[in-house]
């Protein structure tokens, strides 16, 4: 097999799928994979085309100015895809806002995704039913949470028996990316995480990105690097190679879930598109050094892989697009579709239980709303 | 039938310019279909149709500024398809007023989600939408251009439009064919004769060639618009309004107003100027015009004078600078390469795109850079990233025939040199006065970072080369 150009290069990143689509072996990950058939390769192309089509269909949404913002993700699928598999139901998921590809796998629903762009909700879906979490839009503010929710299922988990943990235990992912990376919060979580031994996930997709600000100016070493500081493992991981995302995760996940503690996977992937909607990439990167990513694209890899090896045939990939197709119309026509929120809503979420303050302030508020009633009927009348 | 209007496209953007239609009234579209390309801010945004159906009406001709919120488009739409929420309700305030929403100030818009809430308000308080219904053009109040120039790139975008892409790559192949003036020489000699440069003068021919009609059509426009001057003054009597014509700021002339003042009123300027024997320069780019190495490639003084501030900030490094605060107290940057900024009026109005890394250019690159910006920019295709990171910047005031001026620096950087008209003047060589071609070189510097001493000696360089422009071989 000849060696051909894959950046970056170095021996620490862990890659079973070349750009060329070629598997390639590995002494330690492979045993996590042996599952991996046929079958679940063309799942995982599945899962990641019709991510990238809904990821454009919500560009198109914001364009058509039925969106306040998006977030694509575009280039990131395979470690979305990848990680988010690795998953078992009962572990539990803290996103950032990019996590889409993550949340398919976690069965919530494309549109749903779309509330909190719409403005009309802080979450969209209730993060109990998937045990994944609401998108978080503050940076690394689900750090913490996903280190104290760990540390609360170490104590739900206390007495357990190593079997048993290695069955039903949970374990946390705590999504993000390069840019949070340098937050305060992720030092934080990771401190308390090591000090506790809890049974957490750091996954880092480095996108190379903080919105402007390239990887380079915020880290000097690998992302990886840093665990060595906390104390817990750190592995770099080709995050364009959905097999060897796969395998890694599920390595970190099997250490939480038999309480040997944290570990930080650093994926190494790329942003494809911009920031947001609101953002210009065309500002601060040349289209250089988009173009050398171009050839690392995520879906292409695998395709190459499932043509190269029979595993798919045309009739597969028409489907997949057929279906992507069927998907966006379905998320705009629900997107469009969804009722909007009536401000009195807001009223039950500042306290669990009742609290005489807000009620009077709700009672106010439903006075105030009565008062315009007449003048809307009035203007309906028009 | 479903209007689509013009959605912010970023995070508080305002207003957003057509800058094209990519399809007519008649066509039909569909959905996520590229119909048009606007810019806001600095970049170019192409919207997909949220509707499919046959296109009815064009709200707004190309070049025109809208405010976010009014309608952009309508469509018929094919089949009852249910329409979205947030247009409904907008379309029917807009059909009321009969006035363009941007009768309202647009303030910023950060923040804000989909219009619904602000469409459902307007309905209940009974405003008097049309009691108050100013011109069009004075509708547009300055915004606080909070704007952050969006722009998810175009590829962003690129569902169903494929066909549109295709187009647009082959653009550039199509401007450097046409920029390649094709004329019969008959035809070349009228045009000498009336003084007009083919250049400007679009072909009719069968091979996109100029011919003698469409020389002498454009001669005529020219008279035309000349003669119109006389009925510019607009006489007594008339109403005050009707004689003054206002012209809101916008996106470009809005950028270079913000530029200039920051730039004037940061830096202190020091200017100096230089008269220059440029009669070497001009024989030496007549002998680059005949060499076959520069055959197909448009060859200037403008060229030598680029060449000439390379080498001449390379002696005198602190002019390729930027005054940056920092907050550890401020700080000069020297820049260890060039990216050369030339300011360039095009139609979008005033631009500086650089050509970067330009001390590592030959003077036949150099040449294939200067004609490719300029190219770029007259097409209005300059893209944001071709304007940033500039580090000294040329002025070429010489081609509107004017012999020098105090250039105002860009901002970011710490020195601007303006380059005169070159012109024949007596001039005195070994005691005889002999005529000459001689030119004035113009320099702005930031006082924080250049001295006197130090401007002086830059701009002696500069004009050494062109003086002699054999020096740059040393």
């Amino acid at each position: 097999m000849t060696q051909t150009v894959h950046e970056p290069s170095d021996e620490s990143l862990i890659q079973l799928l070349t750009p060329e689509g070629e598997r390639r072996s590995h002494a330690e990950f492979d045993s996590y994979i042996q599952d991996v058939d046929a079958e679940m390769l063309r799942g995982f192309y599945r899962d990641m085309a019709l991510t990238r089509r809904f990821d454009q269909e919500a560009t198109a949404l914001q364009r058509q100015g039925q969106l306040a913002l998006w977030v694509p993700l575009r280039g990131q699928e395979a470690a979305q895809i990848g990680s988010g598999r690795a998953t078992r139901p009962n572990d539990y998921i803290f996103p950032t806002y990019r996590e889409h590809g993550v949340a398919l796998t976690r069965n919530v629903d494309f549109p749903q995704m779309l509330r909190i762009f719409r403005g009309i909700s802080n979450g969209g879906w209730d993060p109990r039913e998937n045990n994944f979490h609401m998108y978080t839009m503050v940076l690394a503010a689900q750090m913490p949470h996903a280190t104290g929710y760990a540390m609360g299922v170490q104590r739900d988990q206390a007495g357990w028996s190593a079997e048993r943990l290695e069955k039903d235990g949970t374990a946390v992912v705590a999504y993000f990316g390069d840019g949070s990376s340098t937050e305060g919060e992720v030092h934080e979580s990771m401190v308390f995480a090591a000090s506790f031994n809890a049974p957490v996930v750091f996954f880092c997709q480095n996108n190379q990105w903080a919105i402007s600000v390239p990887f380079h100016v915020q880290s000097k070493v690998p992302l990886a690097d840093r665990a060595a500081g906390y104390g817990f493992p750190g592995i770099r991981v080709d995050g364009n190679d959905v097999i060897a995302v796969l395998a890694v995760t599920r390595w970190a996940l099997d250490r939480a879930r038999r309480g040997e503690g944290p570990a930080l996977i650093e994926a190494v992937t790329y942003r494809m598109s911009a920031h947001t909607t609101a953002d210009d990439p065309t500002k601060y990167r040349m289209n250089a050094d988009e173009e050398a990513w171009v050839g690392r694209d995520p879906m292409t890899r695998l395709e190459k892989h499932l043509r190269d090896h029979n595993l798919a045939d045309e009739a597969f990939f028409e489907q997949v697009i057929a279906d992507g197709h069927e998907m966006a119309t379905r998320v705009r026509e629900e997107a469009m579709a969804f009722p909007e929120p009536e401000l009195a809503q807001s009223f039950a979420n500042v306290y669990a239980e009742a609290h005489p303050l807000i009620q009077e302030e709700l009672k106010w508020h439903l006075e105030y709303e009565a008062g315009f009633a007449e003048t809307t009927e009035e203007g309906a009348t028009r | 039938m479903s209007t689509f209007n013009l959605p912010d496209v970023g995070e508080g953007l305002t207003e957003a310019e057509i800058v094209s239609w990519k399809v007519k009234p008649g066509d039909t579209v569909a959905i996520n279909q590229v119909f048009a390309e606007i810019e806001t801010a600095k970049s170019l945004v192409e919207l997909p149709s949220p509707y499919a159906g046959v296109v009815r009406e064009l709200h707004a001709a190309e070049g025109e500024t809208l405010a976010v919120g009014a309608p952009l488009f309508t469509v018929d739409e094919a089949g009852s398809q249910p329409e979205p929420l947030t247009n409904v309700p907008a379309v029917a305030d807009i059909a009321e007023a009969d006035t363009p929403v941007a009768s309202e100030e647009p303030g910023p818009l950060v923040g804000s989600g989909p219009k619904a809430d602000a469409v459902k308000r307007r309905a209940r308080v009974s405003r008097p939408a049309s009691a108050v219904r100013p011109a069009p053009v004075a509708a547009a109040a300055p915004s606080t251009p909070a704007a952050l120039a969006d722009t998810i790139s175009r590829r962003a975008t690129e569902i169903g439009a494929a066909g549109t892409r295709l187009t647009a790559a082959a653009k550039p192949a199509v401007a450097a064919l046409v920029n390649r003036v094709l004329a019969k020489p008959p035809v070349r000699k009228v045009a000498k004769e009336l003084g007009i440069d083919l250049t400007e003068v679009i072909g009719t021919g069968g091979q996109g060639e100029i011919t003698r009609e469409d020389v002498l059509s454009y001669k005529a426009q020219r008279e035309a618009e000349r003669d119109a001057a006389p009925t510019f003054w607009s006489p007594k009597g008339v109403e005050l309004d009707h004689r003054i014509i206002r012209t809101p700021v916008r996106g470009v002339r809005k950028a270079t107003a913000k530029a200039m003042v920051d730039s004037a009123f940061t830096a202190p300027h020091v200017s100096i100027f230089v008269d220059v024997d440029a009669s070497r320069t001009m024989e030496y780019v007549a002998r680059l015009k005949k060499s076959r190495d520069f055959e197909g490639i448009k060859v200037s003084p403008l060229l030598v004078l680029a060449k000439a501030v390379i080498w001449a900030a390379a002696r005198n490094p602190s002019v390729n600078a930027s005054w940056v605060e920092t907050e550890n107290g401020a700080e000069i940057q020297v820049k260890h390469f060039m990216n050369l900024g030339i300011a360039a009026a095009t139609p979008r109005g005033l631009m500086v795109p650089n050509i970067k890394e330009a001390q590592d250019l030959s003077m036949r690159e150099l040449a294939i850079a200067l004609n490719d910006l300029a190219e770029t920019a007259r097409a209005g295709k300059t893209s944001p990233a071709d304007m940033t990171g500039g580090t000294l910047t040329v002025t070429n005031i010489g081609v509107l025939g004017i012999d020098t001026g105090t250039p105002i620096i860009n901002p970011g950087e710490v020195a601007i040199v303006a380059f005169g008209t070159i012109r024949q003047k007596p001039w005195v060589v070994d005691g005889v006065v002999v005529p000459r071609w001689i030119t004035t070189l113009g320099g702005s510097f930031d006082h924080r970072v250049v001295d006197g001493d130090l401007s002086a000696r830059f701009m002696a360089d500069v004009a050494s080369i062109m003086q002699e422009p054999a020096l740059l071989l040393d």
